[in-house]
C-alpha cells in the first residue's frame, strides 16, 4: 500500500492517463436535466474529464446501473431460438464512488451472485469488470444514515481519494495502479478518513424473529394515505435488486424480438400479481412494512448483516416526503412497546 | 455465458388434453431428471415466461396442466401438437420424497392443487414410490372443474379417495362440501404416524392444515406448496420473497413449521 499527493491538475494527468485503458465513471452534473425546473440532476456516467466529477452534491441515482441496468436485453429470439446478446462495450471500468456504494455492491453481490446457487451472469458480466475507486466521504449529504448502517466504511476498494480544494490525495492499494500514480505524484501519507456522525441516526430493531402482530400493526396505516407507489425509493435505492422480464417484439419484423428484464419494486402496483387474479399486498402501508423488513430485518436473517446501507437517496427522492429513517425509528419504537407516532 | 440459466430450451408439443373449460395438460418430449413438485418456467418468444408446475413425467416426457387466465397460458393454449414450447428447469424443492416413502400418507390438493401433487399420486399408485398407506382428498368448486378425470377413476381403484365438489349440483351423487370437512371426518389412530400434503389455494391451505392440526398431526409432518409470482425462478428476482424465504428456491414445498410463519 502506498500514498500520494497530487495538486489538482497533476491528479487530472492521471486521470488521462487512466482513461486509456478505462472508462472512468462517476457521479456527474446534468445541467437543467433534475426533477424540478431550473434544477441540476446528478447520476452516474462516463466522466469525459477530471473536471466532470460532481462532489458536491449526492447522485440521485446509485451506481448500481453499472452492473443492474435499468433495462437489459437478455436475449434476442425469433419464433424457434433464444440467443444471448453480447455485451456491447466490453472493456475495464473504473467507478469513483462513496464507501455507501460500495457496499451497496456488495449487497448486490450477495442476491445476483449467490442467493438461490447460481449466479446471474448478466450481473457478472458486468460486475467483474469493474474497479472501486473509493472517494472519502468524511461529511454527510442530506439525509444520509450511514453511520447507524454501519456502511460508512469499507475496505473494498483499489484506490482511495481525497479531494481537498486544489489537492488530491490518492492510497494505492492494487498493484497494477503503481507505476502510473507514482510516476506524476509525490510520495505522501494518506489514509482514509470515513464519516463518523449523521445527523439523521436509526435505532435498528434487534429482534431475530418479527413478531407477528408487526406484520398488521397500525403504524403502517400511515403510508397507505401517503405512499402513491411510484417507486421512486426502489429506483433510487441501491440495495434495489429486484426485476421483471418483458418481451417485445419489432413492428417490422413481428417474428424477432428481445426478452428483457426491467426494474421491478415492492411499492409499484402490480408486483405480486400472479395469473387468475391473486395478489398480495394490496395496500400501500403492506409494501412500506415489506420493504422496510426487507431492508433492515429478513436479508439480515438470510445474509448475516442488513440490506439498507443508509444513503438516503429514497428519502431523498420520495415525491410524498416519506422519511425510511424516521420508519426504521418508529418501527424500533413500537418493538420496544414505545408510541408509533 | 455458457450455462445461462434463463436459456429456455424449444420442447415439441406431442399431446393436448383438455381438462376442463379453461384447463388444459400439455405433453412435451423431454428427458430430465426432477421431483415431484418442482416446476418450470415456461415461456414463448413475444408473449413471456411463467412458473408452472410439473403435472406428470416420466422418462422422455413431461407434462404441464395450465389455465388459461393470463395472457401467456393464453397464447399456449393456441398452439398444435407438433409445435414448440419453450421452457427452463426444474427449478425448487419438490415433496420430500424420502420422508414420504413407506409412511401413512394424506394427500388433500383443491383445484389446480391436484396438478403438482399428480406425479407423486402416480408414483404411489404405480408402486414406484411405495407407501404404507394413501388417503387422498381432493375438491374442486363444480362437476365441471373437476382435473384428470381419467387418472382420478383409477386412483380410486387403488387407494382409498374422496372426490368432493364445493355444492350439490344436478347431475353429480358424488361427495359435496370443502376437503376440511372431509378431513374433519378423518379418523387417525396414531397422527404422529401420518406425513400429510396439502396444496391449493391459499384459504384452503390456511383451514385444511389447521384441521389436520386438531385432529393431533405433528406441524413437522405437514407439507404444503406454495404458488407466488416470479420472474427468475432461481432467487434473484424477488417477486416470490416472504420474509426471508424465496419461494422458488426455498420451496416452493415446504414444511407447515416454516410456512406457517410466512406472511406476505
Amino acid at each position: 500500500m502506498s500514498a500520494y499527493d497530487y495538486s489538482r491538475e497533476e491528479f487530472a494527468a492521471v486521470f488521462a492517463e487512466l482513461q486509456k485503458t478505462y472508462q472512468i465513471y462517476g457521479p456527474k452534473r446534468f445541467v437543467g436535466r433534475g426533477r424540478f425546473s431550473d434544477t441540476d440532476l446528478v447520476r452516474y456516467a462516463p466522466l469525459a474529464s477530471l473536471d466532470e466529477l460532481e462532489l458536491a452534491e449526492k447522485s440521485s441515482l446509485s451506481p448500481k446501473s453499472l452492473v443492474f441496468p435499468a433495462d437489459e436485453t437478455i436475449f434476442h429470439f425469433n419464433d424457434h431460438e433464444f440467443s444471448q446478446p453480447q455485451l456491447k462495450e466490453n472493456g475495464e471500468i473504473i467507478v469513483l464512488l462513496r464507501p455507501c456504494d460500495i457496499n451497496g455492491i456488495a449487497r448486490l453481490d450477495k442476491m445476483f451472485l449467490e442467493n438461490g446457487g447460481q449466479a446471474d451472469p448478466y450481473y457478472q458480466r458486468r460486475r467483474q469488470r469493474l474497479h472501486f475507486f473509493m472517494i472519502e466521504c468524511r461529511e454527510s449529504f442530506e439525509n444520509c444514515f450511514c453511520v447507524s448502517m454501519k456502511s460508512n466504511t469499507t475496505d473494498n476498494y483499489e484506490v482511495a481519494l481525497r479531494f481537498a480544494g486544489d489537492r488530491v490525495a490518492a492510497q494505492i492499494k492494487d498493484q497494477r495502479y503503481e507505476g502510473l500514480f507514482g510516476q506524476k505524484g509525490r510520495a505522501g501519507s494518506f489514509s482514509p478518513e470515513f464519516v463518523s456522525e449523521n445527523d439523521k441516526q436509526v435505532e435498528l430493531p434487534t429482534v431475530e424473529t418479527m413478531p407477528a402482530e408487526m406484520f398488521n400493526h397500525k403504524m403502517w396505516e400511515e403510508y397507505d394515505s401517503r405512499c402513491i407507489a411510484c417507486g421512486r425509493c426502489n429506483t433510487s435505492c441501491v440495495t434495489c435488486s429486484c426485476f421483471s422480464t418483458v418481451d417485445l417484439f419489432y413492428a417490422d419484423s413481428r417474428q424477432c424480438g428481445e426478452r428483457r428484464r426491467v426494474w421491478d419494486g415492492c411499492h409499484l402496483d402490480g408486483f405480486s400479481d400472479m395469473a387468475g387474479g391473486h395478489s398480495f399486498r394490496k395496500n400501500k402501508g403492506e409494501r412500506m412494512r415489506f420493504k422496510a423488513f426487507h431492508k433492515i430485518y429478513d436479508f439480515r436473517k438470510r445474509f448475516g448483516f442488513d440490506m439498507c446501507v443508509g444513503c438516503g437517496r429514497c428519502d431523498d427522492v420520495c415525491p410524498e416526503y416519506i422519511s425510511f429513517s424516521s420508519c426504521i425509528n418508529k418501527l424500533s419504537r413500537t418493538l420496544k412497546g414505545g408510541s408509533d407516532k | 455465458m455458457s450455462g445461462n440459466p434463463y436459456q429456455p430450451f424449444p420442447v415439441k408439443i406431442t399431446k393436448i388434453v383438455s381438462e376442463s373449460d379453461v384447463e388444459f395438460t400439455m405433453t412435451v418430449d423431454a428427458s430430465l431428471d426432477m421431483v415431484p413438485g418442482q416446476f418450470f418456467q415456461i415461456s414463448l418468444p413475444k408473449i413471456g415466461e411463467a412458473p408452472i408446475s410439473i403435472s406428470n413425467y416420466g422418462k422422455n416426457w413431461l407434462q404441464f396442466t395450465i389455465r388459461a387466465v393470463g395472457r401467456l397460458t393464453g397464447a399456449i393454449q393456441s398452439l398444435r401438437v407438433g409445435e414448440n414450447l419453450f421452457i427452463r428447469g426444474p427449478y425448487g424443492h419438490g415433496f420430500p420424497v424420502e420422508k414420504l416413502a413407506n409412511s401413512n400418507l394424506i394427500i388433500v390438493a383443491g383445484g389446480s392443487g391436484a396438478a403438482p401433487v399428480r406425479p407423486l399420486v402416480s408414483q404411489i399408485v404405480a408402486g414406484t414410490l411405495p407407501v404404507k398407506s394413501l388417503k387422498l382428498i381432493t375438491g374442486f368448486k363444480s362437476k365441471e372443474s373437476i382435473l384428470f378425470t381419467e387418472d382420478i377413476q383409477s386412483w380410486k381403484q387403488k387407494c382409498d379417495m374422496t372426490l368432493t365438489i364445493d355444492k350439490p349440483q344436478e347431475g353429480w351423487n358424488g361427495d359435496t362440501g370443502l376437503v376440511t370437512e372431509h378431513i374433519r371426518r378423518l379418523k387417525l389412530d396414531l397422527p404422529d404416524d401420518y406425513q400429510v400434503i396439502v396444496v391449493g389455494p391459499p384459504v384452503m391451505m390456511k383451514f385444511a392444515t389447521a384441521e389436520f392440526r386438531l385432529l393431533g398431526v405433528p406441524v413437522d409432518n405437514v407439507w404444503v406448496s406454495f404458488e407466488r409470482l416470479m420472474s427468475c425462478g432461481l432467487g434473484k428476482c424477488g417477486h416470490c420473497k416472504i420474509d426471508s424465504t424465496y419461494i422458488c428456491v426455498d420451496g416452493p414445498v415446504m414444511n407447515l413449521s416454516h410456512a406457517s410463519t410466512l406472511i406476505d
